[in-house]
């Protein structure tokens, strides 16, 4: 029962938001354009979010997210536009995608084999990676933008009434969903978050699954970057900026573990939703973003206080 | 600063130091403890024994001020004591040693025995390194304790590990002082030396309550024996007239008269043979052979290699040489997972830390080694891997509510099950035990027992490794000892004796 109610908490606390702001903004928030726009919005974020949620469960953490969308999506710009020279064919820009994708994945797999190879602390490999990553971005084309204006595929159009970039994000969340609890990949992932020693001593190869880990996140965030430069026609190395931060909120609103073995798909779901919603609705009711940031704030730490409440007492119980 | 424990106590020589009468306490629906009266005199050593689950710890716990009672009082030194938090305890002269020490590692001796109570040094907010050093020398000296004040802990034996948290006990002037199974994970050489120190105190005037599954140990040096079943206090009778069947009998409610099994399996033909292995762990040049459906028992000091077999077999720990051939085959393994594939199981000595996953369910801490089998690719049908592991789990008798339960519900016993009936699932046809029966209750040891007899019938070869002669003469059709990384001997069971093998295990050894 307990258990229950613990895996409603963010839903609930997502459905009371919608609740809330329907009642009070019922003529700009409850329209179609309005929540079309929030899960466009989520879209991106909530891509990375799933490879974060596959690492954080792995007991892990990728701090480099952001700088490695803002790599990506260079590397795609500058496959583009060649080097800023022109304005982007449809074969260009069929290249650069694969181009910015393959970059993201190969991120990850440096993320990866870093931190198995040389037996290193992912935050302290990911967050060497996240300079590293965001220094090449600014590099490439000396601190500026590629523009790519006619790349609007995968930021504007829309298929039956559904953004492309939703259905790319309701795509790998299901493939996320799928590897997280129907593969030994997903399974092992969680024996190694929950206690990677006894994960070792029962065969499971814990450095390829690492890696695999890394790298899928990697793939993720090539994706992402690409809805991302879509979304505003010009592949920028600010990209991402912080965005880790918003994700890793996301994950732990919606339950995982940073210390590992626990989170879900569906959790890091709501949990990316309710941080959006919570944007949306703050910006509707005119509230400052400067303040969003503090009630963002607030609450991951609610959340995560609450979860340990409950968790406390479903133990002693 | 550090008064003489033995002034303090001595107005109570004959006195009674502790009495706890009519201690209720329940969790929820479960009635941990009921209506339970001990008393223990100051200068004896008070033996609590009972199965996992019988309610020592929760009365220790209340002893400690970590739980309050529903009902009943205790006294201390005829004075009668409510404790909200252990802190009220320790200060009313109760110090308990938990089985997992509670040591600051990093520290030294010096600076655990006085942590919270540093002596201060000239200036205000800095300690006094150099008094601390010298007043826990003093301490240690007084009580003829061999240890250097100024050695970091973790470079510390388990053993002097208990000797320091000894010494902080007695740094706070405890008169009561409370051991949890303190010999769990000491040499038999370390254990004998913590004995010495528990006789020790004992003339100095502490009443000592001492838990331990080991019951040589607890005819050895109680006074006295408390035996709770069930939360209820069964039995209380002075050691002397006591012996290990009478324990026994209280603590299950029933004679062992079948405590080992019945060994009828036909031995086959070699299945295993470990050749001249040598690992970087400092094993050398080890052979032996288990043949199908044989028990082969591994006995030796803590430290003499046993464990660091295991793991060179298991590829765990990088061999220098040898090899391990299985039907004849040569293998060829550099990691658990090569291991597993060439259907060789281990079960490691330290359940939680290389054991399970303790926070994941049942299920799939049962099926994690064979998910690369048949059966699961490509994809984890949920459903099947429940039953699959239900099976098996109640092959094992495991007691759980369900499959999905989590590994943390379950008891220390029923862990071991699990991790078993992970091994019987992965079909494995060599399988190492490294101490299957520490910690856990007389009940559940026999059933231990059990299942490796039935696993030799099914004609598995196991090798049994234990730090207790008793279970390896019970069980074991031939006894390997193990000395310095050296195996110095290979004895068919009926043909030796305890004696015979604790010489071999122990004789070179120097002090």
């Amino acid at each position: 029962m307990n258990k229950f109610v613990r895996q409603l908490l963010p839903f609930g606390t997502l459905t009371l938001i919608i609740a809330a702001l329907a009642a009070l903004e019922p003529d700009t928030f409850l329209t179609m354009e309005n929540f079309s726009n929030v899960f466009s919005r989520s879209s991106y974020s909530g891509i990375v979010a799933m490879g974060m949620t596959a690492v954080i469960i792995s007991g892990g953490i990728d701090l480099s997210v952001g700088s490695m969308m803002a790599l990506s999506g260079m590397v795609a710009g500058l496959v583009m536009t060649q080097n800023g020279n022109v304005v982007p064919t449809p074969c260009l820009m069929v290249l650069g995608t694969f181009a910015g994708v393959l970059m993201g994945t190969l991120c990850g797999l440096l993320n990866g084999s870093l931190i198995t190879l040389l037996n290193l602390p992912p935050f302290i490999v990911t967050l060497g990676t996240m300079s590293a990553f965001r220094g090449i971005s600014y590099v490439m084309n000396n601190g500026m933008m590629f523009d790519v204006p006619n790349y609007t595929f995968l930021g504007e159009s829309a298929i039956a009434g559904v953004p492309v970039n939703v259905l790319i994000f309701l795509a790998i969340a299901l493939a996320a969903f799928f590897l997280l609890r129907y593969t030994p990949l997903g399974r092992y992932t969680y024996a190694i978050g929950s206690n990677r020693q006894a994960a070792y001593h029962a065969g499971v190869n814990v450095n390829r699954n690492l890696i695999a880990i890394y790298t899928i996140t990697g793939l993720f965030v090539g994706i992402a970057a690409m809805i991302a430069t879509s979304r505003t026609v010009s592949a920028q190395p600010t990209a991402g900026i912080s965005l880790e931060l918003d994700i890793i909120a996301a994950v732990v609103i919606g339950g995982a573990s940073l210390s590992g073995g626990r989170g879900t798909v569906i959790g890091t779901i709501i949990g990316t939703l309710l941080i959006s919603f919570l944007r949306n609705g703050c910006t509707l009711l005119g509230i400052s973003t400067n303040i969003q940031l503090v009630v963002i704030g607030a609450i991951i730490i609610g959340a995560v206080a609450l979860d340990q409440a409950a968790r406390a007492k479903a133990e002693t119980a | 600063m550090v008064q003489s424990v033995s002034e303090s106590a001595a107005h109570h020589e004959d006195g009674i130091a502790l009495r706890m009468t009519g201690i209720s306490k329940h969790f929820g629906p479960v009635q941990a403890l009921r209506d339970v009266s001990i008393t223990v005199r100051a200068g004896t050593v008070h033996a609590l024994v009972g199965e996992n689950g019988a309610g020592k710890s929760t009365l220790m716990k209340i002893l400690a001020g970590v739980y309050q009672p529903d009902m009943g009082d205790i006294e201390i030194q005829d004075r009668r004591q409510v404790f909200a938090n252990p802190a009220q305890a320790l200060h009313a002269g109760i110090s308990m040693i938990y089985q997992e020490l509670d040591l600051a590692e990093h520290l030294t001796v010096a600076e655990n025995i006085f942590l919270g109570a540093e002596p201060r040094g000239p200036l205000p907010f800095t300690i006094s390194h150099r008094h601390m050093i010298a007043q826990a020398g003093r301490l240690a000296q007084r009580y003829s304790f061999d240890i250097d004040p100024a050695a970091k802990v973790e470079d510390l034996a388990t053993g002097d590990c208990q000797i320091v948290e000894i010494l902080k006990a007695l740094r706070h002037n405890a008169s009561i002082l409370v051991m949890d199974e303190p010999t769990s994970s000491l040499s038999e050489r370390e254990a004998k030396r913590l004995f010495e120190v528990v006789r020790r105190l004992r003339t100095e005037g502490l009443a000592i309550v001492y838990i331990s599954h080991r019951l040589e140990e607890i005819i050895d040096l109680a006074d006295e024996v408390s035996v709770l079943r069930d939360g209820v206090l069964v039995h209380c009778e002075p050691a002397a007239t006591l012996d290990i069947p009478k324990i026994v009998h209280h603590m299950v409610g029933r004679e062992l008269t079948d405590f080992f099994p019945m060994r009828t399996v036909q031995i086959g033909d070699g299945l295993v043979q470990v050749q001249g292995l040598s690992s970087e762990a400092g094993i050398r040049d080890i052979s032996f052979e288990v043949r199908r459906g044989e028990i082969v028992g591994m006995a030796g000091l803590v430290g003499a290699g046993r464990t660091e077999v295991a793991r060179a077999i298991f590829g765990v720990d990088k061999k220098t040489a040898g090899q391990v051939l299985l039907n004849g085959r040569e293998l060829n393994i550099n990691s658990p997972a090569d291991a597993i594939a060439s259907g060789i199981a281990l079960l490691t000595e330290d359940r939680k830390r290389t054991g399970l996953c303790i926070e994941l369910p049942c299920s799939w801490n049962i099926t994690l080694p064979s998910l690369g089998q048949i059966g699961f690719k490509p994809f984890i049908k949920p459903a099947q891997e429940s039953r699959i592991a239900g099976d098996v789990g109640s092959r094992m008798a495991v007691k759980w509510s369900s499959p999905e339960a989590l590994a943390s519900s379950l008891s220390g016993g029923n862990q071991q099950k699990l991790l078993v009936a992970r091994w019987l699932l992965a079909n494995s046809r060599f399988m190492i035990f490294d101490e299957p029966t520490r910690g856990i209750d007389v009940g559940a040891k026999t059933e231990v027992y059990t299942l490796l007899n039935k696993l030799a019938e099914e004609g598995k070869a196991i090798l049994f490794i234990s730090s207790e002669l008793p279970e390896l003469f019970g069980i074991a059709d031939r006894i390997l000892v193990m000395r310095r990384g050296k195996l110095v001997g290979d004895l068919a069971t009926k043909q030796t004796t305890p004696e015979q093998v604790m010489h071999l295990a122990a004789v070179e050894e120097k002090a």
